[in-house]
This record gives C-alpha cells, sequence and structure tokens, in this order.
C-alpha cells in the first residue's frame, strides 16, 4: 500500500519561498516519501524539478489543479524523495 | 523631508556589468556628438545641410556593411534591435508566401522574435538541451517539412552565452531551399560572426580563431540570409537597429509602403545616432579580438568563483559561447533581493529571475533550458572589461547570497 503524499501547500507564495517550504518539508523525511507542492508560482514549474537534480530527488511531474469550474487555479508538483 | 542620512555616506565605486543596455562606448558618443551638429538635416532633400547628412548616412551604411562582409545596399537601419527583428522576420514570411506559411525557430530566439512567431500564428518551435544549444536533427526535420516559409537561429544566446550550431543548420536550410534568419543579437562586436562555410577565417580543432581586425576579404559571408543586431551589443546607442537582406532574398513589407522611406525600414533615419552605432561598430571590430581575450578570461575567473557558492548552478556551453556573458543561479536565493544588494554595493547586473520580471515569470531562456531560475544572476562584461569590478563581483557574492539566504530563512536547507 502507498502512503498519502506529503502535501506543501504553497500557494499564494512566490519564488523562491515554494522551493524553500519544499526543502524544509523534506528534511528529515525518508527517502521514498512523495510530496506534492502546491503553487501558483510560475517560477516553482522549473525550480522544482531543478531542486531535485541539485538535490538528488526524483521529479514525478506537474498537474494543474482546477477549480469545480474546470478552471485552472494553479499546479500540483510532484517529487518522491532519493532516487 | 530632506534626505541627509545617505548623501553623508561615501559613495559606492559603480560597477557596471550589464553591457547588454550599456553606456555609449567613447568611439560612439565622438562620433554621435559630432553628427548632432553635422547631420541633423533630413537626407531625403537636396540643400547642403541635407546632402551632407545623407552622405554621413551612407558612410555609414558601408561600415555597417563592411563588419558584415555584405554590400551597402542589403544593409537598412532601423529604429531599434527589437524594430529590426520584428520587421526582417515579418518581411521574409510576407516574401516567402507563396512557397508556405510555417516558420521554426528555436525557443533560445529574443522574445521579440517569440512573440512575432505567436502573432505569425504557423510556427513550430524546436527545444534545446541543458546547455541552451538547439537539437540540430529536431531543427532540421522540421525545415525539411513541406510548406516550411522561413527559420530562424541566433548566432548566439545573449542570456546565456550558448552559440548555436548556425553551420549545420545554414547548411540544411540551405539544402531545403528554406530562407534562414540569423539574429546577430548579442554577439556583433563582441563574438566573430558564423561565417559561411569556406568563407571562415582559417580554425583549428573547432575553437574558431579570431580574424585579423580589417582583415575581412570579400569572400568571406556570414551565414544567414536576413540578418539582425542591435547597436546596444557593441555600446552603441539604443534607438539604432540593423536589418540586413541578401540580394537574392525574397523579402517583402506586410505593412503599409513609406513614400518617404530611404530603404526597408519605415521613417525618418535619426542619423546622428546611426553614426554613433557605425563608428560604435567600427571601433569594437577594430579591437574585438583583443577585448574578446580578455573578457573569455576574466569569465572563465568568475564561472570558477561562482561555481564554489553552494547549491548554485552556473548555465549555458563553457567553451562554445560569446565571450563576454555569464549567467548562474542560486537556490533558495530571491533573484530580487540579489540584484538590489548588489546595487547597493555598487554591482549594476541583470537577473532572468521570475521576481525580477514584470511579468513575474521566469526567463524564457531559462526555462527552456530546464535549468534553476530563482536566485539568478547575469553578467555582461562591457567592451573594455574591467578587470577589478568582476574580481570584486567574486569576492563580495558569497556573503550576498549567504545573506539573502539567511533573511529567507533558508539557511542548512
Amino acid at each position: 500500500m502507498t502512503a498519502r503524499p506529503v502535501v506543501v501547500d504553497a500557494r499564494g507564495l512566490r519564488c523562491p519561498q515554494p522551493v524553500i517550504r519544499l526543502a524544509a518539508q523534506a528534511k528529515g523525511l525518508p527517502d521514498g516519501t512523495v510530496i506534492d507542492v502546491l503553487t501558483t508560482d510560475p517560477a516553482a514549474e522549473q525550480d522544482v524539478p531543478a531542486w531535485c537534480r541539485m538535490r538528488s530527488h526524483t521529479w514525478l511531474g506537474v498537474v494543474p489543479i482546477v477549480d469545480r469550474a474546470g478552471a485552472a487555479t494553479g499546479l500540483r508538483l510532484r517529487v518522491r524523495l532519493g532516487q | 523631508m530632506p534626505v541627509t542620512s545617505n548623501t553623508a555616506r561615501q559613495p559606492v565605486p559603480r560597477r557596471l556589468l550589464d553591457a547588454a543596455a550599456p553606456p555609449l562606448s567613447p568611439a560612439a558618443r565622438t562620433a554621435w556628438l559630432t553628427a548632432l551638429d553635422d547631420g541633423w538635416a533630413d537626407p531625403r532633400r537636396l540643400y547642403t545641410e541635407a546632402r551632407r547628412a545623407r552622405a554621413l548616412l551612407d558612410a555609414a551604411r558601408e561600415v555597417v556593411a563592411q563588419a558584415l562582409s555584405l554590400r551597402p545596399d542589403e544593409v537598412s537601419f532601423t529604429s531599434s534591435g527589437t524594430v529590426a527583428r520584428q520587421l526582417g522576420l515579418r518581411g521574409l514570411l510576407h516574401g516567402r508566401r507563396r512557397a508556405g506559411t510555417r516558420l521554426v525557430l528555436s525557443h533560445m530566439e529574443h522574445s521579440a522574435l517569440l512573440l512575432t512567431a505567436q502573432w505569425h500564428g504557423d510556427s513550430e518551435l524546436v527545444g534545446v538541451d541543458r546547455l541552451g544549444r538547439v537539437n540540430t536533427e529536431a531543427f532540421a526535420a522540421a525545415v525539411r517539412r513541406p510548406g516550411t516559409a522561413a527559420a530562424s537561429l541566433q548566432a548566439a544566446n545573449g542570456e546565456v552565452g550558448t552559440r548555436q550550431p548556425l553551420a549545420e543548420v545554414g547548411q540544411v536550410c540551405r539544402e531545403a531551399g528554406v530562407p534562414l534568419f540569423v539574429d546577430l543579437g548579442s554577439g556583433l562586436g563582441r563574438d566573430h560572426l558564423p561565417w559561411a562555410e569556406g568563407t571562415a577565417p582559417p580554425s583549428s580543432a573547432g575553437a574558431p580563431v579570431e580574424a585579423l581586425p580589417g582583415a575581412a576579404s570579400v569572400s568571406q559571408t556570414p551565414i544567414g540570409d536576413v540578418l539582425v543586431a542591435d547597436a546596444r551589443s557593441w555600446a552603441g546607442p539604443p534607438g539604432v537597429g540593423v536589418l540586413a537582406v541578401r540580394s537574392a532574398v525574397r523579402w517583402r513589407s506586410d505593412g503599409p509602403h513609406d513614400q518617404a522611406g530611404l530603404d526597408r525600414a519605415p521613417g525618418e533615419p535619426d542619423v546622428p545616432a546611426i553614426l554613433g552605432a557605425a563608428a560604435g561598430l567600427q571601433d569594437a571590430e577594430m579591437h574585438r579580438t583583443d577585448r574578446a581575450e580578455r573578457c573569455r578570461a576574466l569569465i572563465d575567473e568568475l564561472r570558477a568563483a561562482v561555481a564554489t557558492i553552494p547549491d548554485t548552478e552556473v548555465v549555458g556551453d563553457p567553451v562554445d559561447r560569446l565571450p563576454h556573458v555569464l549567467t548562474w543561479s542560486h537556490l533558495f536565493v530571491d533573484g530580487e533581493a540579489l540584484v538590489s544588494e548588489l546595487d547597493r554595493r555598487g554591482f549594476a547586473v541583470a537577473s532572468g529571475s521570475a521576481c525580477t520580471s514584470s511579468a513575474l515569470e521566469p526567463s524564457h531562456v531559462l526555462a527552456a533550458m530546464g535549468v534553476l531560475t530563482q536566485g539568478n544572476l547575469r553578467v555582461t562584461l562591457p567592451l573594455d572589461p574591467v578587470a577589478d569590478d568582476v574580481r570584486q563581483l567574486a569576492t563580495q557574492l558569497p556573503e550576498v547570497v549567504a545573506q539573502v539566504r539567511a533573511v529567507l530563512g533558508a539557511d542548512g536547507l
């Protein structure tokens, strides 16, 4: 059974805060942990994968967050700690 | 309330390291000032002062044509680099409208070209690798597809310095019969031109050897059918762009005809500014080899120093690049805070981070390369680089980065 992802809600925060929140959350968590970063910052889509590369974590991808009316309100960026 | 606290402080020496938008070079400034007195008249009129302005304009055109190894009638002046890019690309697409509509271009092109492509509609963007170099096979495949009207590839990227594979792409375009638009934007006057095969100055081991100053022979031809440049790249006035259209190329303006226009660009030419630009380019070309060598050595030094700062990503090709540009990013750092603190310490540097752009989006170049965009800094060395400015930046930067990280609570992450 897979554990639910840890969620870092960084919506409304601008670069570089989403990556700082993610890194702070990741500290002390074991490899294999999946973390979702919720963000409205367009730079996070670049910088979260770059953080993964620089810290040897695994970038899993991005999906849009949509509201009930189907409008995109942000992004969900998914990473897994470790390789 | 009168400001007293700051004026009492010792002024900090200014260190200008953003020569993408530099002050005028001494050569450009002198020529521009002289031409304000001698070249103020409308060059299309027939009296003495006007003829003098016309003679200056013609001389400027010849100087620029010589620097490009082109014919004077192939060279036009526009009111900025951006206008040269828009006008040049639109005219090329319009001239080729019967052959097709598709425009092929790289993700690294200047935003003026990307936005022109978007406005045009039928365009295909080709991706780049982590160094920012376009994928030659993908570019070639896109060019060869039927219905391609034109292709566009810069000589080198002004944000990260990486040179593009113009020799290969130029050959592909020639074979496919597709005209190639080449943006010389950040390189003219700073780096050697991308010469067409068999016409280049001698080179060895893949590292192009600089041509001797003034040694450009008529047999040399640059790669590209339409070429554009921005006088700011050689510290000329900001209001001068160059649009060069090879005589064999079918280029047609897609806008209204300007009855009074002297060449491809509509409107009255700013003769003093154009003369400043031409004199500046002549001077830049004369000293290019020596200055490029000094720039390259300083950039290598800065690259090595910056790379020792923890959690730093230096981007762009370390070797096959413009001699005077370096870009890097620091993890957990706010680009705006970095630029402001460096400015306080006397450094003028640019940034491609989202927080430093009006659109709050990171530089499209960094995004296309898939590199870190936060805490981004970009150094563009002036024509005549000051070694101490670069070394001071290398010395002070670690402390500035640590300071910004501490303020953000990002220590030990």
